[in-house]
């Protein structure tokens, strides 16, 4: 049966490739327009996601138990502003310190001393234990453990140089960022660790093979490179502290989200008053993350053989495929290039 | 001892004396004896494991040693001789004494975030040799020299493996080193830039610095090396002018090995 099937079956593929060959003569393969595959799932999953959002915004719009009349009320109001005030100044002053003394902790780790090396890992170990919020009340309340910080002989409390009374000392301010700002740099001692052992031992013994010196070696040889990997991570260490920032409240350090609660305690307006916590937040984050862009872009250098395009960039260019797109369905215009389909719109 | 050495060297002398070298428990060098002349051109061949690259790392120090010693004009590099004992140097003398001796990685080591002229500037600015102007102008001279004038600019990943090699050779002369050491310079090039790396050794070979290549480059080894040095396990096992090791070679392990290279 099969052998009867076979010849015309075969005489009619090769009637069909014939065709084909006849069709190939007649287009020029190398001027002929490209028609760009349709992505259907794309274009309907995407419509579903601008369907939800549109109805969320909506909801955002009618939904009177918003109360956008308080939310614009107390934007900008006294108390929200000095509320931010204090979360921008407790975040980039124990982000400071946690990176530095972080970066002093992970050299520590990688110490060839044994010594050096366990009492960094010590520190990481008892400031990764301790909840940061402990540690905050701790510092906060240190004068009830020790009444009076000073010097003067050791293993007394004979204080006969200088002596002050811990409460004095410790403000709560400073108790915030000591507590934050210790808690950080355990943290961060891991992630700048994490970002050194990445880079490629051959760089530090190139390095040291042309005499440069130990100091130099790191600060321009290999802590840029470990940029590339210390930066993502960092910044959402310092998102996360611009947050976590609020846990200064226990201490009763009027921040952000300190100030909104006080507020809504008393007005009993709790969502617009979040709502405006929430949106002071949002414009933080997004600052710091087109910071981490641009940064990252700047550790880039040399990575990779062209950086990616900025976010501007790639607007323009997504910009002008889309033009060129809709000339090449407009009739009678084919095969257009992206960059003749912008002159011609 | 030392002083007796430096008096006789000019330029480039490296004595290498009974070193030995074990890691954990293996022994990698047992015993090597060498001495280097000044402009001399010394090929080291052997197979893989016989302790080439090691032996090689030993003298500017990137490996320090169990036993014996290593001087570069009569000076150790590692260490200092004081009475009966040496005694290890702190790591800045180490840095000073090594820029006496460059190295040519076999996987280049470039520094991937700074172009190819700061590659070659960074140790003179880094040790104050030069300043900027100065420092510059010697990076384009030596660039020039291996071909990549025209790449100053360009970041080592722009560049093709030959070429980033020879930015390597370039960097490693901007210290103007007595001693040149190759660890397998073109292991990691594809075949068609290999020569290019080569050229510019073969002229560095004409210019007078002591060269000590570890290579696989049977060929290139005979006809730029003044001399042939065979390891196999941790030891010399033959040494002489390349037409007589290469071409007629007496002990057994160099002859097996000849073979099996040459194919």
């Amino acid at each position: 049966m099969t052998d009867t099937a076979a010849p015309p079956a075969g005489a009619a593929v090769d009637l069909e490739i014939d065709r084909a060959a006849s069709n190939r003569t007649k287009v020029d393969l190398g001027a002929v327009a490209v028609v760009h595959t349709r992505h259907w799932w794309r274009w309907t999953i995407a419509a579903i996601i601008v369907f939800v959002l549109a109805q969320f915004a909506w909801s955002l719009v009618t939904n009177d138990r918003y109360m956008w009349g308080t939310f614009a009320e107390y934007f900008f109001s006294g108390p929200v502003l000095i509320g931010i005030g204090y979360t921008l100044s407790i975040t980039a002053v124990s982000a400071v310190v946690g990176f530095l003394l972080g970066t002093v902790i992970a050299l520590g780790r990688l110490s060839k001393s044994a010594l050096l090396s366990s009492a960094a890992w010590a520190y990481i170990w008892f400031f990764r234990s301790v909840p940061l919020v402990v540690q905050i009340i701790v510092w906060y309340n240190l004068g009830y453990l020790y009444p009076t910080l000073g010097l003067g002989t050791p293993f007394t409390t004979d204080f006969w140089i200088v002596e002050f009374p811990t409460v004095q000392l410790i403000s709560a301010f400073a108790a915030a960022i000591l507590g934050l700002g210790l808690h950080q740099a355990a943290y961060s001692a891991e992630i700048i660790r994490g970002g050194l052992i990445s880079v490629d031992q051959g760089q530090s013994e190139a390095a040291s093979a042309l005499g440069i010196p130990a100091s130099r070696r790191l600060f321009r040889i290999i802590l840029p490179q470990a940029m590339r990997s210390i930066i993502p991570n960092a910044t959402n260490e310092v998102i996360g502290l611009v947050k976590g920032a609020s846990v200064v409240f226990v201490i009763a350090i009027p921040e952000l989200f300190y100030a909104v609660q006080v507020i809504y305690n008393r007005n009993s307006r709790v969502i617009p008053l979040l709502l405006v916590a929430v949106v002071w937040y949002t414009i933080i984050t997004t600052i710091l993350s087109i910071a981490q862009f641009y940064i990252e872009r700047h550790f880039a250098r040399g990575s990779v053989r062209t950086l990616p395009p900025t976010p501007l960039q790639q607007a323009r260019r997504w910009l002008r495929v889309q033009w060129a797109r809709l000339g090449e369905d407009a009739p009678g215009a084919d095969a257009v290039t992206p960059t003749t389909g912008k002159a011609q719109a | 001892m030392t002083a007796v050495i430096a008096e006789t060297a000019t330029r480039g002398l490296v004595e290498i004396h009974n070193v030995h070298k074990s890691y954990g428990g293996v022994e990698v060098l047992s015993g090597i004896d060498l001495t280097v002349q000044p402009g001399e051109v010394v090929a080291l061949l052997g197979p893989s494991g016989s302790g080439k690259s090691t032996l090689l790392r030993t003298i500017n120090h990137l490996e320090s040693v169990d036993r014996g010693s290593v001087t570069v004009d009569g000076e150790l590099i590692g260490y200092e001789l004081r009475g009966e004992k040496l005694h290890e140097l702190h790591e800045r003398e180490i840095l000073r004494r090594r820029t006496q001796i460059g190295i040519v990685f076999q996987n280049f080591n470039l520094f991937p975030h700074l172009t190819a002229l700061e590659n070659v500037t960074e140790a003179p600015l880094a040790l104050k040799r030069l300043g900027r102007d100065d420092a510059r102008e010697l990076a384009l001279g030596l660039l020039d020299r291996v071909g990549l004038a025209d790449r100053a600019d360009a970041y080592p990943r722009q560049l093709s493996g030959g070429q980033q090699q020879r930015v390597a050779i370039a960097r490693a002369l901007a210290l103007k080193p007595k001693v040149l050491l190759f660890d397998e310079p073109t292991s990691a090039l594809d075949p068609e830039l290999v020569g290019e790396v080569l050229d510019v050794i073969r002229d560095l070979a004409q210019l007078g610095t002591t060269l000590i290549i570890v290579t696989h480059e049977i060929g290139f080894a005979r006809e730029v090396a003044d001399r042939v040095v065979f390891l196999d396990d941790g030891v010399v096992v033959e040494q002489g002018p390349p037409a007589e090791v290469l071409v007629a070679p007496k002990n057994p392990r160099t002859q097996e090995f000849l073979a099996k290279v040459l194919g």
